[in-house]
């Protein structure tokens, strides 16, 4: 999960990259642009999890007194 | 706003003025330094404070050694790859250790000047966020990584005539990717490299427990934070209209507006900052205000030479409110442990102030050339730097070991604390 989010990133840079070559018209170049970035932020979310510290949930045993 | 040609060459006024601004600069470093000393805990502030100056140091010889080729300035030699019928400038072909300094025009040294003092501020935000925690030694190797590699190819590609730079020439995007002093070279690059630092060295430790709400370690000196915050200002001033200057090729009509726009920009995000505290928790939070104040300056950073001052109340009230919840967003709910707040405040701030750039520049599609900007910073510069500490702590582990948390980083890596005459107190987190 930690490893995983941060190699998902990537991919949005170059998805973001992409539509700067293979496309002219501004509307489609700023939608694959905005996937891109969207791309990214799905990578950083599962990043940010994957790092988080482990906390017990509340009705696990290490939560209960 | 459309980006004049060159003053070539700066005339005697103009290159006084760069001069004194360049000088007034490094203020801001001072202030964000005293601010991150603060906003640790007391039995870390000497180690906080002689860190900030052995960064500063070992990230100005290794930008010289390597960095500054690396970097380049605008016209210099540099490495190009065609693709899609564009040239890609990726990389400055510049030589070491600043051989060819002299050959340079009056403009290049200052450029160079202003990246001398950049890199030292990007490399103090992993280091503020790794506060109470990080070793001396890896805030140098730190350092030596963002000022020799990560810093040279941003600048490269922003300021000194790089792709993204292109991006108006070869994909008809505006002006290029806008960034007038620093909030993607500096901030974006500093705050992501803080997150980097932060997963890998952990939570300090008593944190997170694990029972009940994230542990208030709580500025040891809101003093020092604020004054801080006011040196960091007068510095900040400096600093974005020497950018101006240099990277938007700004008239001097136009710079008494930046100043006036970096100081709304900073009054209404502490503004806003004050008001969310003050509504959040019944008064307002001194270290979370200057937290605003300095996210708004780094908002400032980005468009204060682009906005108008109505535009720069905006931006400056936006992340006025964002700042002070994001803190507590990271802390609480994300397990983030960022003691100077180097997320929220710079890497949020800048890339909010990035696309407001994009936003209020009158240059058709530049908010598209802002939007692959923020694209590049964060799926390109983010895991970069994440994969280099990630390497660097296998060989220099970057976090200290439980001696060192429980006595206090002065005493474990100095001998010696910030205030020997007072008592600290006790840790109960460790009983």
């Amino acid at each position: 999960m930690k490893y995983a989010g941060l190699l998902v990133m990537p991919a949005g840079f170059f998805l973001s990259i992409a539509a700067l070559v293979l496309f002219s018209d501004p509307a489609l170049r700023t939608t694959f642009v905005v996937c891109g970035l969207a791309v990214e932020l799905l990578g950083l979310g599962v990043a940010v999890r994957g790092h988080m510290e482990p906390r017990p949930k509340e009705n696990s045993p290490a939560a209960r007194p | 706003m459309t980006i004049p040609p060159l003053e070539s060459p700066f005339s005697e006024s103009m290159f006084a003025l760069t001069l004194a601004l360049l000088l007034l600069a490094p203020l801001a470093i001072a202030g964000v330094a005293l601010l991150n000393a603060g906003l640790g805990r007391s039995r870390s502030a000497a180690q906080a404070m002689l860190g900030c100056v052995t960064i500063l140091s070992i990230s100005a010889i290794a930008f010289a050694i390597a960095g500054a080729g690396l970097s380049g300035t605008l016209g210099s030699s540099a490495h190009r790859f065609q693709m899609a019928g564009k040239s890609w400038d990726w990389l400055g072909a510049g030589p070491f250790l600043l051989h060819h300094f002299s050959a340079l025009s009056p403009q290049a040294q200052f450029a160079l000047l202003f990246q001398f003092l950049a890199v030292a501020l990007a490399a103090f935000i992993p280091w503020g966020a790794g506060a109470d925690r990080l070793r001396l030694s890896a805030g140098c190797v730190i350092s030596i990584i963002l000022a020799a590699v990560a810093f040279p190819l941003l600048a490269h590609w922003i300021w000194s005539g790089g792709w993204l730079a292109q991006l108006g020439v070869n994909f008809t995007l505006g002006a290029g990717f806008l960034d007038c002093a620093g909030a993607a070279t500096v901030h974006t690059l500093g705050g992501l490299s803080a997150l980097a630092v932060i997963w890998i060295v952990g939570p300090r430790k008593g944190k997170f427990p694990r029972e009940g709400l994230a542990t208030a370690m709580p500025a040891h000196n809101a003093i020092y934070v604020l004054f801080g915050g006011l040196i960091a200002f007068v510095g900040w001033m400096a600093w974005n209209i020497a950018g101006a200057i240099l990277w938007l090729h700004a008239p001097a009509a136009a710079l008494a507006l930046i100043a006036i726009n970096t100081l709304l920009s900073a009054a209404a995000a502490l503004l806003a900052t004050f008001t969310v505290t003050r509504i959040r928790f019944g008064k307002p939070d001194a270290s979370l205000c200057a937290n605003g104040w300095l996210a708004g300056l780094v908002v400032s950073s980005a468009c204060a030479g682009i906005v108008t001052p109505g535009e720069a109340i905006f931006t400056g009230l936006v992340i006025g409110v964002v700042t002070p919840l994001l803190v507590e967003v990271l802390e609480l709910a994300l397990s983030i442990d960022d003691p100077s707040g180097a997320i929220a405040v710079h890497a949020a701030g800048s890339l909010w102030g990035l696309l407001a750039a994009g936003m209020f520049a009158p240059q058709p599609c530049q908010f598209l050339a802002q939007l692959v900007g923020i694209a590049t910073l964060l799926g390109l510069v983010l895991p970069l730097v994440y994969l280099l500490f990630w390497l660097l702590n296998r060989v220099i582990p970057f976090r200290a070991d439980a001696d060192g948390e429980r006595l206090g980083m002065d005493l474990y890596e100095l001998g010696g604390g910030a205030f020997p005459e007072f008592v600290i107190h006790r840790d109960e987190s460790y009983h």
